[in-house]
Formats: C-alpha cells, structure tokens, sequence
C-alpha cells in the first residue's frame, strides 16, 4: 500500500522527510496527549490512574517483544519470565544494596539483558516453532529457580518477597498517582528508542532477518550478533517493566503472575495490536487490558444470574475465554493488527470524499 | 602497484550434495571490468557456482580467489556475511526482497555494511548517526533515479508486480557498491521490453561503475549481445569457455543443447 500524504504536505529536503512529527499540528497533537496523559491523576478516578499505569508498563513489555517477533520475527514465549527476572533484580539492588530505584532501574534493565541473551543463543540454530520451544524454556527454568535458588533471597516456596518502595530523597513514592509519572515518562523514553531503532540501521537488519535472513547475511548482516542483539533489547525492555511493576505491587514472585498465561497474553496483544508496527503495543495492550476489565463485568454479571455452583467457574474462566475469542477473532478478520485498521481510517480520510 | 588483470580466479571448484556432483573440478576466471556469462542447461550448476562465490554454499574443495580491494582473499574460508563488505552484491532468481520494507528500505538495508552507527546510536538517532541516516539516503536516492524507481520509493515492495521487483533487487545490490555483481537470471519471465530495459541498466552499471558483472541467462542472444565471454556449464563440468563467437559454434555446446545427432 502507498502511503497517502495528506494535500500540501510536500518535503523539500531528506531530513523532512525522514521527520517522525512532519507537521506543526503533529507538534501540538503530541503535547496534547503528554498533557492529558501527565495530568490523569488531577482529572481521572483511581481506576483510570491505576489501569493507565498497567498498560503504561505492559506497552514497555510488549514494545520489547514487538522487536524481537514483530521486527526481527524470532517468536519468543518467556518476556513474563524476564519481566519477572528485572522484577527480582530491581528489588534485590534496593532492598540489599540499598540502591536508589532510579539507579535500580537500568541496572534491572541491563541483568534482564544478559539473562536474554543466554536464552537467545538457540536462536542462531532453531527458528519458528522450534525457537518457540526453546524460549519456553525460559518461562519454565525462570520461575522453577525462583523458588528453589537462594531461597532466603528470592522468597523460595512462598513464591513472593517484599519489594521496597521507590524514595526520591525522603520521599516515599507509595500513590500509584505517583507511580504514573515514573512509568509514562519510562514509556516516553522506550517510545522514542524503539521508534529510532526502527527507522535507522538496527532496525532494518532486524527485520531484514525476519523478512529473509539468507539473503541479509549475504548482504552483510551478521545474523548472530543481530538476534542476540533483538534477544537483549527485548529482555531489557521487559526487565524495565517488571521492575516498575514490581515496585508498584510491593512484591514479586511466582505468587504474582509472570506465568506462561502472561506472555501468551503479550503475543496476543502484539497480534492484536499489529505486529511489527510501533503503534501495535499501544493499541494492543490498552485494546486488551480495557477488554479483560470489560470481561471482568460481564462475567460478574453473567455469574449473577448463574446457579452458584456454576459462577465460580465461570468467574474464573471468562477472561481467557474472552480473550481466546477476541484473538481468534483479529486472526482471521484483521490478522495485521489494529494498527493496520488504523493505516487504513487514515489513507480514507485523506482520500475523502473519494474513498469508499 | 598494477591491479591483477582477474578478479576472481575459480579454482577446481567441487561440490556435492549427497553424494550428486553438483559441480566437478570447474575452474574458469573473471577478468576485471568484464561482463561474464554463465550458460548451461537446466540443473547445469550455474547457480551453485554463483552460491559459492557468493559464500552462500562451501565447496568440498577448491579455491575462489577474490584480488579485490582488501587483496587476495579465498571466499570459501570466509564467513557468509563478511562477503558483502569484500565488495561482492547478488541478485537471486527466484526474487529474495525484504517483502515487508519499501523499495526505499531495502535500499537502505543494503547500506548497512558502508555505515558505521552503534546499535545504541540507532536508538538515540542523535548527531552523527542522523547525519549518517541522511548521507545513505542520497547515495540511495541516486540508485533510485538511475533505475527509473521514484514512484514505488515507499511502497512496500511484497506488494510490487515482477518485473518492478526484479529491478529493486538489482537496486539492493547496487546500493552495496559491488566491485563484482552477480546476477542470477535477472531478466527470467520478463517479456522483451522488460528485459531490453533490464540489459539497459546491466549495460550502463558496467559502463558508468565499471562494475565486473557474472551474469546467468537463459535468453540466448541477450547473453551473445552483452557478455564479454562465456562459460558453458553442464552436468557440473564446465565444457567450454571463450566469446559468444567462438561459443556459438562449439561442438560440445551444441550437443549439451540440443543432444548428439545420431
């Protein structure tokens, strides 16, 4: 499909062109939206603050897988174990080390790295389903060791420790109003990352790889270092938001998801959001996070009618049934996403009144 | 210091798969600047040569000898990627295109060798790295206008009719700055304008780049048109080697072709 400019808009030199905000309204669209984003917590109820905060770090998960399925096309099923890993890292650096969060932060990031480069390394020999199986493993050993290692550290059987809350001099960040600065401006920057590595040199070796890896490795990109390098950025990513949700929840562990359900969920809502697109995370992640509440409602509703003996479990089946459904659904009617849905309002309203 | 008069020297070139001589002792030379014709029937082995000059297959044994511009290099003891950055670009016949970039972007995919950018500079796109984003873009762009490709600049290209297709893969390879282009079957399933255009831009990349240029067609006379000299492949053994002239007439040509009269 051509991409269809809007009348008037002409680039005079390559760096317009290349421009990510190409018009003064994009400017003002984009200040808009960090102002109304920023001042949620003065103008929304606790449910949108603390629903914005979720899929605030979820995107930044998912952003990571996107590079590493969507662009780079190598399916991985264990960003919730890594998610997990800069949870506990995170945690660890604050509680034991008595670090500063911020510094925590990156440090989580960058652990989260090194441990997805080590399960990245099948990478180079499998593809497809097979690496599919090989990142399983991860979402297996991760959560296995949890309780088993160290156990006075990471919680053992309990599967849960503690996490410290995050202080900026003496002040103890406990409001998740609070909590949604620090994760929408975390957000702000990973958007900003993963929108230049798309358009620039890593980007289009990455997905080169996706789009046929023989010939990219003719053309001179090392396969090797190029998966390891999408298996690292995406572990790190997903270490970021393990760490801003540990910290928000006050603890992490098995006992607080990070299971196989959770990253399934991820490539659900990458699919559904439209892989390898840099609008998908966002679109899939708040299309999926505002459904599953949605779900929780009508489920509530339903049980309300049900006999007891069938509520229950119906309570505790509608969320994946409904999600089951809604990706089945995207799969075979959209399979590009709603980000391509989105591509395509677009190029109508600028072919209007000619567009069907 | 004169350059050496050939650019690649094939030396006893061997390779099997499974026990099926794909190519048996082939030996031949490119000379520099020239255009070369691979020809030969069907399952002759013509395209794994090209596979393993371009690092794609390992000989079983044998030597491929590059006097390019880093000096003599052996391609059969280099890894595959490292090919690319010896000044080696290819085009493969059944269409290898990133389908999901536009035409633009697998262009600049091809650049990736010639720029220097950190993987952290790609995510930062500040400073150096723009500016190096914009210097490709022009080198890009000139490919673009010597092969008559503006229109489809953004379309993605999984979504370009054939012949278009052909032409944005040769583009690819060109954006690798090759000393040594191999094209393989650039000009199947065209119809005759397409092709004309094709050996067009074949002519004048050789002419204006002075590029060494391996070709493998099937059409017969485009190939006695614009090669330089021929090598007849068959079975995996070369039969015959020198001009179109001296090619056209030469016995065993004609009976790999068109079988032993009786």
């Amino acid at each position: 499909m051509a991409i269809i400019r809007p009348a008037g808009d002409f680039d005079r030199t390559y760096p317009q062109d290349m421009a990510l905000l190409r018009q003064p309204w994009h400017y003002g669209l984009l200040a808009l939206a960090l102002v109304a984003a920023y001042t949620m917590p003065l103008w929304g109820n606790a449910y949108l603050v603390s629903t914005a905060h979720r899929i605030a770090y979820t995107v930044i998960a998912v952003q990571g897988l996107n590079l590493l399925t969507g662009y780079t096309g190598q399916i991985s099923l264990g960003q919730a174990a890594f998610m997990m890993v800069g949870g506990y890292i995170s945690a660890l650096l604050v509680k034991h080390a008595g670090l500063s969060f911020f510094l925590a932060l990156p440090l989580a990031a960058v652990g989260t790295g090194i441990v997805g480069l080590l399960f990245g390394l099948p990478s180079l020999r499998v593809k497809g389903f097979y690496l599919a199986m090989a990142t399983l493993a991860a979402q297996f050993i991760i959560p296995w060791l949890s309780r088993h290692i160290f156990t006075d550290y990471l919680g053992g059987s309990s599967g849960a420790i503690e996490v410290p809350v995050p202080q900026i001099g003496g002040f103890r960040i406990t409001e998740v109003n609070h909590f949604l600065y620090i994760s929408l401006t975390v957000l702000l920057i990973t958007t900003v990352a993963v929108y230049n590595i798309s358009r620039t040199r890593l980007g289009r070796a990455l997905v080169s790889i996706r789009d046929n890896d023989l010939a990219a490795e003719l053309l001179g990109v090392n396969l090797f270092t190029y998966k390891l390098r999408a298996f690292f950025i995406a572990a790190m990513l997903a270490g970021v938001a393990g760490a801003l949700k540990a910290h928000s929840q006050r603890g992490v562990g098995t006992e607080f998801g990070y299971s196989l359900t959770d990253s399934i969920f991820f490539l659900g809502m990458l699919v559904i959001g439209g892989l390898g697109t840099n609008l998908g995370p966002f679109l899939g992640v708040a299309f999926v996070l505002l459904l599953e509440d949605l779900a929780d409602l009508v489920g509530a509703g339903l049980a309300a009618q049900l006999p007891p003996e069938f509520a229950a479990s119906l309570l505790t089946s509608f969320r994946p049934i409904f999600f089951g459904l809604m990706l089945m659904l995207f799969l075979i009617y959209e399979p590009r996403g709603l980000a391509h849905r989105w591509q395509i309002l677009k190029a109508a309203w600028r072919l209007r009144p000619f567009s069907k | 210091m004169a350059e050496p008069e050939n650019l690649l020297e094939v030396q006893d070139v061997s390779l099997s798969f499974g026990g099926n001589l794909a190519l048996n002792d082939v030996s031949f030379h490119v000379r520099r600047g020239e255009i070369l014709a691979i020809i030969g029937p069907n399952g002759a082995g013509k395209t794994s040569m090209l596979n393993c000059i371009s690092g794609f297959y390992r000989p079983d044994q044998g030597r491929i000898l590059l006097q390019g511009r880093d000096g003599p290099k052996d391609l059969t003891r280099i890894p595959t990627h490292r090919i690319a950055g010896l000044g080696i670009a290819r085009t493969f016949q059944n269409i290898a295109l990133y389908t999901g970039l536009s035409t633009l972007d697998n262009l600049m995919a091809a650049r990736h060798i010639h720029m220097r950018q950190s993987s952290l500079a790609s995510a930062l796109y500040w400073g150096r790295a723009q500016r190096e984003e914009v210097h490709h873009r022009r080198v890009v762009e000139e490919i673009i206008d010597f092969l008559e490709i503006q229109h489809i600049r953004k379309a993605v290209v999984g979504a370009l009719p054939y012949g278009l297709r052909k032409r944005v893969e040769l583009g690819r390879a060109l954006a690798l700055e090759p000393e040594l282009l191999l094209l393989d079957e650039p000009m199947a399933g065209m119809n005759v304008e397409e092709k004309e255009d094709m050996a067009r831009f074949i002519l004048d990349v050789h002419e204006l780049r002075g590029t060494t240029i391996i070709l493998i067609e099937h059409d017969m006379g485009l190939v006695m048109d614009i090669s330089d000299r021929v090598v007849v492949l068959d079975f995996g053994v070369k039969i015959a080697e020198g001009t179109p002239d001296e090619i056209r007439d030469h016995p065993e040509v004609i009976r790999a072709y068109l079988g032993q009269t009786a």
